[in-house]
């Protein structure tokens, strides 16, 4: 089975420490990895990056995280940036924000950072709305590692509850490691049996790491071709000038 | 008539800043399931430390088989041992020592031979 991280968080202005969380990564099991961009990222950095998951032999992703402060702000910034980054996600910091990120086909994940469950928003309308368009559910598993004692009690009540509701609504689901450190990765079977704690079983656990991301990642790579028109149509041959 | 228990035998890998002693990686386990599962669920996991390297940060450690999806989940969320970042990888799990030795030694010389 291949696996897929879709937010290591390498810090761009450290390319040594960059190189190393992309090795790791590749040495506890990954094969795909998405590594948050911001918006105005040069070229080079891209390149470097590059280079190092081809040393590594993991397939980079190159991802964008928006954070809006409305929605009209979040409509503009997926018009301007959708095409050039991969796998875009929205941090949800507000209700109407929320609603907007999930009713977008552009937007393929929704992040909630909070962790108190009065501001996240990951509620049954939000999860109907995300079940009719394409927008995955991503859980940031460094944050259950980083929390303690109490905030961690309520933080698990809460993904417990918001990965019963994805799971109701059908909407998929992403288990991702948001790391930051080398020290804070893990290997996927490590993650799945974190995701235990909040009552999501192996079987889905390991689709959140491999199918899920996969399926984001593929779905946008062909949009991004040159033969894509709509979804399900895609240009096989052009009709040259003397075919009839 | 006393129950016959299963076991689990489970090689790990401790990485951190410095060598971690024994005490100090099955206090970090011990502090994990005490915290994630309580003192219940402590009682059920059975764990002891059969092996530990400070050099290389090899080390088996063993648990009831019931309490298997527990202790990994303990050791998957420890981030510190004796207040230094650290982290704890499963490598791999078996019923024996003899057959996890087998494991762990046929994964290694796969990985030296690639």
């Amino acid at each position: 089975m291949k696996f897929s991280d879709l937010h290591l968080r390498v810090p761009l202005n450290d390319m040594d420490q960059a190189r190393r969380m992309i090795a790791k990564s590749s040495e506890l099991g990954y094969s795909q990895i998405g590594v948050p961009l911001p918006f105005g990222i040069k070229q080079d950095t891209i390149d470097q990056l590059r280079q190092f998951s081809e040393e590594f032999d993991v397939d980079l992703v190159t991802r964008l995280d928006l954070t809006p402060k409305n929605p009209s702000e979040l409509l503009g910034c997926l018009r301007r940036f959708r095409r050039r980054f991969e796998v875009v996600s929205v941090l949800c910091g507000s209700k109407p924000l929320a609603r907007q990120a999930a009713k977008d086909r552009r937007v393929d994940l929704l992040s909630f950072r909070a962790i108190e469950s009065g501001k996240r928003f990951f509620d049954w309308a939000e999860a109907e709305l995300a079940s009719k368009s394409s927008a995955a559910f991503e859980i940031d598993l460094s944050q259950v590692l980083s929390i303690e004692g109490f905030l961690r009690v309520g933080f698990l009540s809460c993904l417990r509850r918001e990965a019963a509701r994805a799971k109701s609504f059908g909407v998929p689901v992403v288990l991702s490691s948001g790391a930051t450190d080398v020290l804070l990765l893990r290997k996927p079977q490590d993650y799945a049996s974190l995701a235990l704690l909040f009552d999501m079983d192996a079987s889905l656990a390991f689709e959140a790491l491999s199918k899920n991301p996969f399926g984001i990642v593929e779905r946008n790579r062909e949009k991004q071709g040159s033969g894509y028109v709509v979804p399900g149509v895609r240009i096989v041959k052009e009709k040259t000038g003397d075919s009839r | 008539m006393t129950k016959f228990v299963r076991r689990r035998y489970l090689a790990l890998k401790v990485e951190g800043e410095g060598p971690f002693d024994r005490k100090a990686v099955l206090d970090a386990v011990w502090d994990n399931v005490l915290c994630l599962f309580g003192e219940v669920g402590g009682s059920q996991a059975g764990l002891y430390l059969v092996h530990s390297d400070e050099a290389t940060g090899y080390a088996v450690l063993r648990c009831s088989h019931r309490a298997l999806p527990m202790v990994k989940a303990a050791i998957a969320s420890v981030t510190k041992i004796r207040s230094r970042p650290a982290a704890i990888h499963v490598l791999r799990v078996s019923g024996s020592l003899k057959a996890l030795h087998k494991k762990v030694t046929s994964a290694t010389e796969a990985r030296s031979y690639l």
